[in-house]
């Protein structure tokens, strides 16, 4: 291969006068971190609402939760992303426009809610199945205790729900963490916005890729590793993720 | 609150829109979708085939692919095809291969990931006395695979690999990040040429959900179908 590999490049300083590539990279896969907590935060807030209004007796709730989920899984990420940053400053007043567009880290929060907004059409739906997998008497056996609709859910469904869709969570987390590198294109500097900066700076394509890629990897593995750890403390005894 | 826009940028863009950037997208999607289903059945195969290295191997992979993000892994490839490129031909420079080319690699080998863990699921889904009994008949291992297994598995899985073929369908627009003309990038071409970004971003989120939701309408059906037959 005629490729010139320079591993030390991560220790020479970057354009910019903030310190090495490296430091650049590290700065990258905080703001990685930072937007998918904040998106999953989102996420499962809103997942949450929609995932019990799709289980809800009423019609007119589950339309809501069907109308919301097709909406949100129908359009590509990159598309609701733009949605969000060129077009709805646009939608609103003038003034709010202006306000909208002025926002410092206008990225950052415009990645955290529109990555969390699709992430939460996922969500909705785990949640969904998870509470329809639960026996009918567990709703039952509550009405006739006398709980409202509001505390069955409450003390009942999603307590049990959301422990057994553990699992189907982590990988889910794990998407909204991959999905922040789709904020590249509103102009989030994330770790694989770094590494692309790294590379057209220094033109070490594949050193800037790799540590990238060794990087996604290790949160990979500090994710699972924790939800494991997670998921078996919480999992309910008798039940198929129990012990 | 429409009163500023210009919908008629749309209609004078159709042609280019739809006959370059769809059919684009729509060649990458259906290019992919194959490659991937092939490579994924074969990493599937691999993966159950009882050879530990070799399911291990297999197993290594489809965990790397899954825990990248795909636009590292697409600028990965854009940099590394043509550099595969020189060390299959033996060429003395890097490979010229232009963008479809390299796309195409990258969707093929990320999907592979996704499409061979819904292959795998549909090979153990198939009962053990189907492999058992076609041995007992003097099948080879290749013949109980072609002839047994993988149609019935093939056929178990159709919904499940269609429904991702939609989430490729989808992600390929993130070849947007190589500028390259698919159907998001003629719209955002058109957009930034015209100052029309938000005729045209609503237009490309209105044509994404049509078709999506169409064919996922269509996926529900077919499987519907599918499991009254079985």
């Amino acid at each position: 291969m005629s490729y010139n590999w320079n591993w030390s490049i991560f220790f020479e300083p970057a354009p910019g006068g903030t310190g090495t590539y490296f430091d650049m990279l590290l700065r990258g896969l905080w703001l990685t971190i930072q937007t998918g907590v904040c998106a999953w935060i989102i996420a499962l807030a809103f997942g949450s609402v929609i995932g019990v209004l799709r289980t809800l007796p009423s019609k007119t709730a589950y339309w809501i939760g069907f109308a919301y989920v097709e909406f949100f899984r129908n359009m590509p990420l990159l598309v609701q992303l733009f949605l969000w940053f060129f077009v709805l400053p646009e939608l609103l007043p003038r003034s709010w426009g202006l306000w909208l567009k002025q926002i410092p880290d206008a990225p950052f929060y415009t990645a955290a809610i529109g990555i969390g907004l699709f992430m939460s059409a996922r969500v909705a739906v785990q949640l969904a199945a998870g509470i329809a997998s639960l026996p009918r008497g567990q709703k039952q056996a509550a009405t006739a205790l006398g709980l409202t609709t509001f505390q069955a859910y409450r003390y009942i469904l999603l307590p049990i729900a959301f422990r057994i869709i553990m699992p189907p969570l982590t990988s889910e987390f794990l998407n909204t963490i991959k999905n922040t590198a789709v904020a590249i294109t509103i102009g989030l500097i994330e770790l694989t916005g770094q590494a692309r900066s790294m590379q057209e700076f220094s033109f070490q394509v594949f050193e800037a890729f790799t540590a990238a890629t060794v990087m996604y990897l290790l949160i990979n593995i500090v994710v699972v590793v924790g939800m494991r750890f997670l998921e078996r403390s919480l999992a309910i005894p008798g039940y198929i993720t129990g012990k | 609150m429409f009163v500023n826009f210009d919908f008629d940028v749309i209609r004078r863009s159709l042609g280019y829109l739809f006959l370059d950037g769809m059919t684009f997208t729509l060649t990458l999607t259906a290019l992919s979708a194959l490659g991937g289903i092939v490579f994924g059945t074969l990493i599937a195969l691999m993966r159950l085939s009882g050879f530990k290295l070799l399911g291990r191997i297999a197993g290594l992979y489809v965990d790397f692919m899954r825990s990248l993000p795909l636009v590292l892994v697409i600028f990965w490839f854009y940099f590394l095809v043509p550099y595969i490129g020189q060390w299959v031909t033996g060429a003395s420079r890097p490979v010229n291969v232009g963008a479809f080319t390299s796309a195409l690699v990258t969707f093929i080998m990320f999907e592979a990931a996704y499409f061979s863990e819904i292959m795998r699921a549909g090979i153990q889904s198939i009962s053990k006395g189907q492999p058992a009994a076609a041995n007992a008949l003097g099948l080879t291992y290749a013949q109980t695979m072609r002839y047994v297994v993988l149609p019935q598995a093939f056929r178990n899985m159709l919904p499940v690999l269609l429904t991702q073929t939609i989430v490729l369908f989808q992600d390929t627009s993130l070849v947007y990040v190589l500028s390259m003309p698919d159907f998001l990038g003629a719209a955002s071409k058109v957009a930034q040429r015209d100052g029309r970004l938000v005729e045209m971003y609503l237009f490309a989120a209105v044509v994404y959900f049509t078709i999506s939701c169409a064919a996922s309408f269509a996926v529900r059906r077919l499987q519907a179908r599918i499991s009254i037959v079985r």
